[in-house]
Order: C-alpha cells, then sequence, then structure tokens
C-alpha cells in the first residue's frame, strides 16, 4: 500500500509541470505565511483578498495584450497593495469597504476584458481557480528570484516587521519608519500574490496568506515560533495538498486550501483541549488550597 | 538642570476644530509631570504633539539641545489587538530597541543585556519567556513599561498607565514609576485621570480643560482654587 503511494508519488515528480508547481508553489507558500502573520495580526488580512482580485483584472488585461502575465500583473498588483495600505491606515473611508469596492472592480473590469477577447472560457476558470500547468519556464525562474528577494527582506526586517505589528504608535512614537516598514509588507505581499495566483487561482490564494498564520497562532506562544511555525504548515499543506490533487484529480488550488482547513481544525480543537485542562488543572488547585 | 522641552503658546486641532490651546510650559530635566484634566480636555491630544505624532496648529513646541524621537520612551495604552497578540515577553520588551537600530537587521548581545536588566529592575525577569497574552494586565504593563525603559535613557511618556488595573499593582507600579524617576533621573511625563494618588508622586501639574487652567508645583496646585476645586470634586 504504502509502496504503491510511493511509487505513484515517483511517478508524479517525472512530470515537468509538477516540478514546476512545486518549486514554485513552496517558494510562494513560505513567503505567504511568514507575511500573513504581520498581516492577519494587523488585521489587514483583507488586503491580501482584494490584491488577488486586482491580480485577476490585471492578468485578464495582459492576456488580452498579448503580454506577459507576471510583468504585466506585478507592477499593478504593487500599486494596487500602496494604495490599499493608504485607505486602511488613513481612518476616514472604512478600510474595509474599500477593499469590496477594488476587489469587485477588479473583477469586473477582468471578466469584461476576457469576454471580450478569448470569451468567457477555461482562462477564465483557470484565473479564478488555478491551474497547475500555468508556469512556463521563465515564469519559473523569475519567481525563484522574487521569492529570494522577498525571504531576504522578510528576515532583514524581521525585528522591525514584529515592532510594527505590535504596537504601531509606540514604534512611530520612538523613532521606527513606521509607515515605511507598512509599505514593505505591502509590497512583498503583493509580489507573492501575484506569483502564486496562477497555480491557487484568484479566489483561493489569499487562503496562502491567511490559514498557516491562524493555525500556527493556536499553538504557539512567540511571535518568532509562530512565523515559523506558520512557514512549515504551509509548505507542508502544500505538498500534501499537491499529491492529493494527482491522486484523486482535483484543483490543486482547492486541494491545498482544503489541507490547511484540516489543519486549522486540528489545531484547533489541540487549542481547545489544552484550554480547558488548564481551567480543570486550576480549578484542582483551588479545591486543594 | 537643563529644560527638556518648552511649549510657546501650543495648540492642537483636529480637522480645523481646536481640541486644546494656547499651552505655555516647560519640563525640566529630571521632573516628574502629570497632566490632569477631564475627558476632552485635550490630554492625549497633547500626549500625541508631545511624541511628535501631532503637528501643532499654532505656536511651537522645543526640544532642548536635540531630543530625538529615538531616544523618547512611551508606555501607550493598550489596544484591543495586543490582548491576543502571540509574542514573548523578551520580544516585546526587545522591541524598545528598535528605533535605535536604524536599518541594521537584529539587536546587539548588549541591548538584550539591558533588556534584560530592565525587566528585572521591575520585576518582571520571570516573565521573560512566558507568552504575553497570557499575563494579566499588570504584569503586561510591567513588560510595556520595561520596553519603554529600553527605548530611553532621558524621557518617558506615561498614557493612562493605570487604566483598568486593580488598586494594588496600581500602588506598586506608581512606586516603580518613581523609583525610575529618582534613580534613573529620567523625565517622567504622564497622562492620568487618577488625580489623587498623582498628586502623591508627581513633583509638577498640568491641568487642562482645552485650555491651561495651571501649570506649577504640585503643592502650589494643591493650594490653588483650580487645584480645591477640582481636587474637592475628585476626592
Amino acid at each position: 500500500m504504502i509502496a504503491d503511494i510511493w511509487t505513484t508519488i515517483v511517478e508524479m515528480l517525472d512530470y515537468t509541470f509538477i516540478q514546476r508547481a512545486l518549486v514554485v508553489g513552496l517558494l510562494v507558500s513560505v513567503c505567504a505565511s511568514l507575511l500573513g502573520v504581520s498581516l492577519v495580526l494587523k488585521r489587514y488580512a483583507m488586503i491580501g483578498e482584494g490584491l488577488s482580485h486586482v491580480g485577476f483584472g490585471s492578468l485578464a488585461i495582459a492576456t488580452a495584450l498579448n503580454a506577459a502575465p507576471l510583468q504585466v500583473s506585478i507592477p499593478i498588483v504593487v500599486l494596487a497593495a500602496f494604495l490599499l495600505l493608504r485607505i486602511s491606515e488613513n481612518g476616514k473611508i472604512k478600510g474595509d469597504a474599500a477593499i469590496a469596492i477594488i476587489s469587485s472592480s477588479s473583477l469586473a473590469i477582468g471578466v469584461v476584458v476576457v469576454s471580450q477577447t478569448t470569451g468567457m472560457n477555461t482562462d477564465v476558470c483557470n484565473y479564478l481557480f488555478g491551474s497547475i500547468l500555468a508556469m512556463s519556464r521563465s515564469d519559473v525562474y523569475l519567481s525563484v528570484a522574487l521569492a529570494i528577494v522577498v525571504l531576504t527582506l522578510f528576515v532583514v526586517f524581521y525585528q522591525k516587521i514584529f515592532a510594527v505589528t505590535f504596537d504601531e504608535n509606540f514604534a512611530k512614537a520612538t523613532g521606527v519608519k513606521t509607515s515605511f516598514y507598512s509599505m514593505v509588507v505591502a509590497f512583498l505581499t503583493a509580489i507573492t500574490i501575484t506569483l502564486g495566483m496562477r497555480m491557487m487561482g484568484a479566489l483561493l490564494i489569499s487562503s496562502l496568506v491567511v490559514f498557516p498564520a491562524l493555525s500556527s497562532m493556536r499553538i504557539c506562544k512567540k511571535f518568532r515560533s509562530v512565523t515559523i511555525c506558520a512557514a512549515i504548515i504551509s509548505v507542508l499543506c502544500f505538498v500534501i495538498g499537491v499529491i492529493m490533487s494527482y491522486f484523486y484529480v482535483i484543483p490543486t488550488g482547492a486541494s491545498v486550501v482544503l489541507v490547511n482547513i484540516a489543519v486549522f481544525v486540528l489545531f484547533w480543537i489541540l487549542r481547545f483541549l489544552s484550554v480547558q485542562s488548564k481551567k480543570r488543572a486550576n480549578k484542582k488547585k483551588e479545591v486543594i488550597s | 538642570m537643563g529644560t527638556v522641552l518648552t511649549a510657546k503658546n501650543l495648540s492642537y486641532a483636529y480637522d480645523g476644530e481646536t481640541a486644546v490651546e494656547g499651552l505655555r510650559f516647560e519640563v525640566v530635566s529630571g521632573d516628574y509631570l502629570c497632566i490632569i484634566g477631564e475627558n476632552g480636555s485635550g490630554k492625549s491630544t497633547l500626549l500625541k504633539g508631545l511624541l511628535r505624532l501631532k503637528q501643532p496648529s499654532a505656536g511651537e513646541l522645543l526640544f532642548e539641545d536635540g531630543l530625538k524621537p529615538n531616544e523618547i520612551g512611551y508606555l501607550p495604552q493598550q489596544t484591543s489587538a495586543q490582548k491576543d497578540f502571540p509574542a514573548s515577553c523578551f520580544e516585546v520588551v526587545l522591541s524598545g530597541f528598535c528605533g535605535q537600530r536604524g536599518i541594521l537587521p537584529f539587536y546587539t548581545a548588549r541591548q538584550k543585556r539591558a533588556a534584560r536588566e530592565n525587566m528585572e529592575r521591575l520585576d518582571c525577569a520571570n516573565l521573560s519567556r512566558r507568552g504575553y497574552r497570557d499575563l494579566s494586565g499588570g504584569q503586561q504593563q510591567r513588560i510595556l513599561l520595561a520596553r519603554a525603559l529600553c527605548a530611553t535613557k532621558r524621557l518617558l511618556l506615561l498614557d493612562e498607565p493605570m487604566a483598568g488595573l486593580d488598586p494594588l499593582v496600581t500602588q506598586d507600579l506608581y512606586k516603580q514609576i518613581a523609583d525610575i524617576n529618582r534613580d534613573l533621573g529620567l523625565t517622567i511625563i504622564m497622562v492620568s485621570h487618577d488625580v489623587k494618588t498623582a498628586m502623591q508622586y508627581a513633583k509638577t501639574i498640568l491641568h487642562l480643560k482645552k485650555e491651561q487652567l495651571f501649570f506649577g508645583a504640585t503643592q502650589t496646585y494643591l493650594e490653588s482654587d483650580v487645584g480645591k476645586q477640582f481636587f474637592g470634586g475628585a476626592a
């Protein structure tokens, strides 16, 4: 039985498109989960959702213009990220409403562009829900290079990102350039989302940002362990998701999200049980004393 | 003793609506200033101004000998997001040094040692490895105070530090802040509406009500009309 599964996995790894998907997917998973910790804690998780919809619009436009998809999408999504961040920081317009407006507008633009050019065919479906066949060789090179940039900047700015995430006002008052570091996080998120979007799908990519962070927060207490644990969870979920999608012939993006949901529920139950047992222990102590 | 900061006819406004105006006071080095007043009297606005998070709408705020933001310590009011933030206490305290690192990515061994010393000074070194969200309100406040100490050697600003704490913890924290003022020679500026206890420790009082009602030594304040009236009402 296990030998069977093993031979199937080896067979699966023979396909070039799966190799590409694994390389890009693993890098994107790590980047997304690291950034996700900060985004979730800052209540900015919806920015990821908004950006992926902008990504959909820009992908549609890139295809219509017959241009390279990543090269067109990345600058547009980065711009949208700065815009969304500005709106979320400036309390006058409600941040969540602004994100809703921007996401639905980009979806609408994308759908119109696609219907006018290639028609509402499998392309749309692939953009929305992802396709494991999406990555070309040059996409892989670009993705690897950008992912390395994201990871390096994250490590270099890690302490600043922590300080700004934990207490933006304190950081700002004590001389940290908080708006610069928020921009860095938004910029890195935009790149990560665009890279992962075509494989995971515009509607599903933000789960890579949110789920690992939420799961690891259930069981870890330190910020550093939350961050590291999120990256590990994200990588494992991605690999299991890809294998599952191969075995059961289901779309990769959705399969990865399902694994993430399962892990989240599992960790949530673990946390619930540990809190309960702590409560019981405390009660016992009270009774004894 | 030099002055740390001077306010000259200082005013702050939100969207053209004046929050507080015509402030004239100066804080000398080693002072313990308590800013008091009712809700909406402009206390918090002034504090934001002192932290340079808000620009004056009129007048001037002068920092003597170029006191930079990264030489100021700050104990903010806690936000709801922090209450379940996954971070160890040591991580939180160490982040007080963040403003002093410039672009450099990591903390030095000396900063880590200083962070530990600050935690020992506030009797919270034993919490170092604990999760911040699992602590009681008083313990959290102590951790944030240790972080503020990391950020400064000269000026410490405290925003309603005792809000939501029980009386015993409050007394303890007041003592520790007074110790910091005396032993480390740190200038303290505290915003508070717990007037009674503030009087015991503060050297100087600034009483606000959209404008400056009183500025001077605590003893003088207690004997002044403003002081008697406000204190009589509060006590």
